[in-house]
């Protein structure tokens, strides 16, 4: 597609259906009571020259650029701040204006570098863009006198510079990374002349900058500019696409040369994120070009032998042969697959049909499972189905927000600046989680209450807030009696007002004062509009599943669902996770979440399959890898997923890949698992595929091919290939075709089809014939299960206990700059904020290890033991530890272990009890893995005829 | 699969439906292992009850025993 830039209306887009009606050089529009005169004018066509206004960000009215005359008014009112008003006549181009223009212009260009044809802005100014439109034509003011010119650059941060010689202190810049991130980290330094954009360090990367991007987008000039451009140049093409990242599931621009990204920009069209993004989507791309791409399919017999390049051709017969020899040899139920929620939809939907339909069993799993397989349950059982309730733009009539067991500053980036908008409007946040997050305090963010519980006792804390609700009598019951099963409410009501739940008892468990728990219940419970985010902290837990029941109960008990500013929302770790569970990638549920043991369900698969399904559920992850321990589960054909790093009990999981003889990995890099594999298929990324994403709004997205498959084979073709060899004959020409399987097969996506995402951007699901444009908002007038169902929550503690041998609790999570198992984000210039996983230990438990910040520790579990660094830190409570899993050099899943939800299976990655102490080196296992990460990863030199 | 995990599992889903009735806390374990525990699973843990069922909970040995029902 032809480059053209978004278009820019100069302030924000305002809504109010109170409207307005103006003449602007001589013809009228309409607009919300609000707009500006230059965004009317923008409506119209007419571009008024700006410099310091972009919609992003609200007027500031300091270029003096965009004036303009009204008919009855004194002066020249600058466009940007002038709301225009029933009846105003407005002129924007006359030939005082353009005199005034002009002069400012002039003033402006005086201390600017005039070296536009070499800067790497040239053609992408607004600047030069103004210059021109106000006719600018020479500068009578000379360049002897004090200038600028001459200012550093600031180079520091890996993706964009920092040029002030060409700065003009419009505070766009300043204005993004206040109101559209949320950060503060820019500030105007110094007055007059002498004013200047600071960080408040010595340069950008020390600063508190998170690099999201937001001040390159909003900077007129290129004062701000990609290093990407710099060394490329200017893009000359646009391809709209969806970020691979988080599940927030950001639009953006791929903005190209031929098939070369020259950079990511964040789109306004992109309904998840509105034009904003993070460090990742922004900027980590470059890990699609990485020279660790394996481009080619391989193959070996052990996997003590080197790797074998093959064609696509010998490799899917081979991988089909040894398939078939498996199954013949120890039964059809001996292998399985995993799918991926790095993955389209539709590749997912491939995987699963190949797996039920081809190998002929239910032993397809997701890696949802290790994630958000508890929200799946919890929700269904509560609200009837498998999903979050809002979009994300509800968050903006919150005016509570209880955030558990999540740290969307970090992991949900974008998401988190709608949220501190909110903040700063006054919503007030209670925070429940372990760590002192950031949002629990941050430049004009402070949480009302830090509920610091324990790791391990979410439902403890869950249970005694509901007690209060339910004591206080503080339950909305008219909304209960109206929208919920009666007699599963009054067993709810009486179980939780049993005085076991209470604050004051579970506070035992939890270690967080009754009093603040008795204060965030009266909170929550008694706004206008009170919402529940949450995350992996609340799932990936022996009773995650109870938890998300939890909160549902607290949902519903409050009436805070079925409109705007309410809701029980899971923030999704990776970018299709939601997609992932929709497109039947569970061993016991087909697409759309319908058990296979429902007759008429499978039947209509059946039908258009021309396969007999199996009614019974298949394995799970974890169950796989047990199985595979015994001997009797053989092949796995693990799709963008590396278990071997991500799964939990790292030894474990590698004994299970070790006992199978037939490990088909799919993926971009030989990963941790590929080390145990026997078959690899190179995958391709986001930007070499058509498909579409699935975010945690349940809001489906296209991706959009950017550049070509580096292997030859989109990963959609890559299954097919897989498919076909297993004599399946499926035939799709597009993903598109796929999509409209999906559709025919799946009551929420039947009104989903690539002309409809085209047409409106992206749908949010359930889409069909009764809501042709989707669902922003679940459960509006009913649930969709009809009656909204109220379980019982009894708190049972984890078996997982500390002692003297292992007297600490280790807790997991995420950081801003690095993405699950770093497999993409630890191959960018991220890693110049985060190259290797840290522990944070609290400052009482590090004296008495005699532990200090940068001191290589030891941290070991009953399941075994990993070394790495330690930062000491308030962060994290005495008694608890903290660390990330995003290197594979730490691997910290060698230390979790394999307890796990009740229901699910999900891991309870959250609660390991650890010891720390002082290590002088690796752990043995780091040793050994060393050692494999060689032995394991040999690659044979290419055959000249292949 | 190793028996000390799948008496671990079962007993843990008991313990989630222990608050309901005795009949329907049964069912519904019953219930939860049909529908998410595959065949093999269910057998084994089948067999372990025949066997004794050292270990089970007493609802997670009455809930495993009806599997076969």
């Amino acid at each position: 597609m032809s480059f053209s830039k978004d278009f820019d209306q100069g302030t924000p887009v305002v809504s109010n259906p109170e409207r307005v009606t103006v003449t602007i050089d001589g013809r009228s529009i309409s607009v919300p009571k609000g707009t500006s005169v230059m965004a009317a004018a923008a409506q119209l066509g007419t571009s008024i020259p700006k410099l310091c206004a972009t919609d992003m960000v609200k007027a500031f009215g300091s270029c003096r650029l965009c004036l303009v005359e009204i008919d009855g008014r004194r002066g020249t009112p600058a466009s940007c701040t002038t709301p225009a008003e029933e009846g105003m006549v407005v002129h924007t181009q006359t030939d005082r204006l353009q005199k005034l223009r002009r002069g400012v212009m002039e003033l402006y260009i005086s201390d600017h570098p005039l070296d536009c044809l070499t800067c790497s802005a040239n053609g992408d100014c607004e600047l030069q863009d103004m210059a021109g439109a106000v006719g600018l034509r020479d500068v009578r003011y000379g360049h002897d006198g004090q200038q600028h010119r001459t200012e550093p650059k600031d180079e520091s941060n890996p993706y964009f510079t920092f040029d002030s010689s060409k700065c003009i202190v419009c505070s766009r810049c300043v204005r993004a990374c206040e109101e559209v991130q949320g950060t503060f980290a820019l500030t105007i330094e110094g007055r007059g002349f002498g004013s200047k954009v600071a960080t408040g360090a010595k340069d950008f990367l020390s600063s508190e900058c998170v690099s999201c991007g937001a001040c390159v987008q909003a900077c007129p000039t290129a004062t701000l500019n990609e290093k990407s451009v710099i060394q490329l140049g200017t893009p000359t093409g646009v391809v709209e696409t969806t970020c691979a990242y988080c599940g927030v599931g950001c639009g953006f621009r791929a903005e190209t040369q031929g098939d070369r990204v020259v950079r990511m920009v964040p789109s306004k069209r992109g309904k998840a994120n509105e034009g904003h993004s993070c460090v990742k989507g922004r900027f980590a791309w470059g890990y699609a070009n990485h020279q660790d791409r394996v481009t080619k399919p391989m193959i070996r017999a052990r996997i003590t032998d080197p790797w074998r390049e093959v064609t696509w051709a010998e490799a899917f017969t081979h991988t089909a042969n040894e398939l078939q020899r498996l199954q013949a040899k120890y039964g059809k139920d001996s292998i399985g697959g995993i799918t991926s929620s790095r993955c389209t939809n539709e590749e997912v939907f491939l995987v699963q049909k190949l797996v039920r339909g081809g190998f002929g069993n239910n032993n397809v799993d997701t890696c949802a499972r290790v994630c958000h397989s508890p929200t799946g349950y919890g929700l269904k059982q509560t609200f009837g189905t498998s999903a979050g309730t809002q979009d994300f733009k509800s968050v903006a009539k919150a005016d509570v927000v209880l955030v558990i067991g999540a740290n969307p500053t970090d992991a949900h980036p974008v998401f988190a600046s709608r949220l501190k908008r909110r903040l700063r409007e006054g919503a007030k946040l209670i925070v429940a989680d372990p760590r002192r997050i950031d949002l629990v305090r941050s430049p004009h963010i402070e949480a009302a209450h830090h509920l610091a519980l324990m790791p391990g006792t979410n439902v403890a804390l869950i249970n005694a807030l509901a007690h209060v609700i339910v004591t206080e009598g503080l339950v909305k019951t008219d909304a209960v009696k109206e929208r919920c099963e009666p007699a599963d409410f009054e067993s709810w009501a009486r179980f939780i007002a049993n005085p076991i739940n209470s604050p004051e008892q579970m506070e035992q468990h939890t270690g967080v004062p009754a009093s603040e728990v008795r204060a965030a219940a009266r909170l929550y419970a008694t706004a206008n509009n009170a919402a529940i985010y949450y995350g992996l902290g609340v799932t990936e837990h022996s009773q995650g599943s109870t938890m998300v029941m939890g909160m549902a109960n607290l949902a519903m008990a409050t009436g805070n669902l079925g409109r705007d500013g309410v809701g029980v929302n899971p923030l999704r770790g990776q970018n299709n996770v939601q997609g992932s569970c929709d497109m039947g990638s569970f061993p016991h549920e087909l697409a759309g979440y319908r058990h296979v043991s429902d007759d008429a369900t499978r039947e209509l698969f059946e039908g258009l399959w021309g396969v007999s399904l199996s009614s019974e559920p298949g394995l799970r992850i974890p169950n796989m890898l047990d199985e595979a321990v015994e001997g009797r589960f053989k092949g796995l054909y693990v799709q963008g997923e590396d278990i071997a790093q991500s799964d939990p009990n790292t030894q474990h999981v590698v004994k299970g890949l070790e006992a199978m003889e037939c490990v088909i990995v799919h993926d971009l890099f030989l990963n941790e698992t590929a080390k145990y594999a026997h078959v690899f298929f190179p995958g391709s990324s986001f930007l070499e595929k058509d498909g579409t994403f699935t975010n945690a709004e349940r809001r489906i997205s296209r991706v959009r091919q950017v550049m070509r498959p580096l292997t030859g084979l989109a990963d959609w073709e890559v299954t097919l290939g897989l498919a076909n060899a297993l004599g399946m004959n499926l035939k799709y020409s597009h993903p598109s075709e796929v999509m409209d399987e999906i559709a025919r097969l799946t009551p929420t996506f039947a009104g989903v089809s690539y002309a409809k995402l085209d047409q409106l951007g992206s749908v949010q699901w359930p889409c069909n014939e009764k809501a042709p444009t989707g669902t922003p908002i679940m459960h509006v007038d009913r649930f969709v299960r009809g009656k909204g169902r109220f379980m019982l929550t009894e708190f049972i503690p984890t078996e997982e206990r500390t002692g003297p041998k292992f007297p600490l609790l280790l807790t997991t999570g995420r950081i801003l700059s690095q993405y699950n198992v770093g497999a993409q984000t630890a191959r960018t210039a991220n890693v110049a904020w985060h190259d290797e996983d840290v522990l944070e230990v609290h400052p009482f438990d590090a004296e008495n290890r005699g532990v200090k910040t940068g001191d290589l520790v030891s941290l070991e579990s009953r399941a075994g033991e990993t070394t790495l660094r330690a930062v000491v830190t308030e962060r994290v409570q005495p008694g608890v530890v903290y660390t990330t899993f995003h290197h594979a050099k730490t691997n910290a899943n060698v230390v979790t272990t394999e307890f796990s939800d009740w229901a699910t299976n999900c891991p309870e990655y959250k609660v390991t009890a650890v010891q720390v102490s002082r290590a002088a080196g690796p752990s043995a296992f780091q040793k050994e893995d060393r050692r494999r990460d060689v032995a394991l990863r040999q690659v044979e030199a290419p055959h000249a005829t292949r | 699969m190793e028996t000390t995990k799948l008496v671990h599992m079962v007993n843990q889903i008991a313990l989630a439906f222990r608050l309901q009735p005795k009949d329907e806390a049964v069912s519904q374990t019953v219930e939860h292992l049909r529908a998410f525990w595959s065949p093999q699973m269910r057998q084994e843990l089948l067999a372990y009850v025949a066997s004794g069922g050292a270990g089970l909970e007493p609802l997670a040995k009455e809930a495993a025993a009806k599997l076969s029902a």
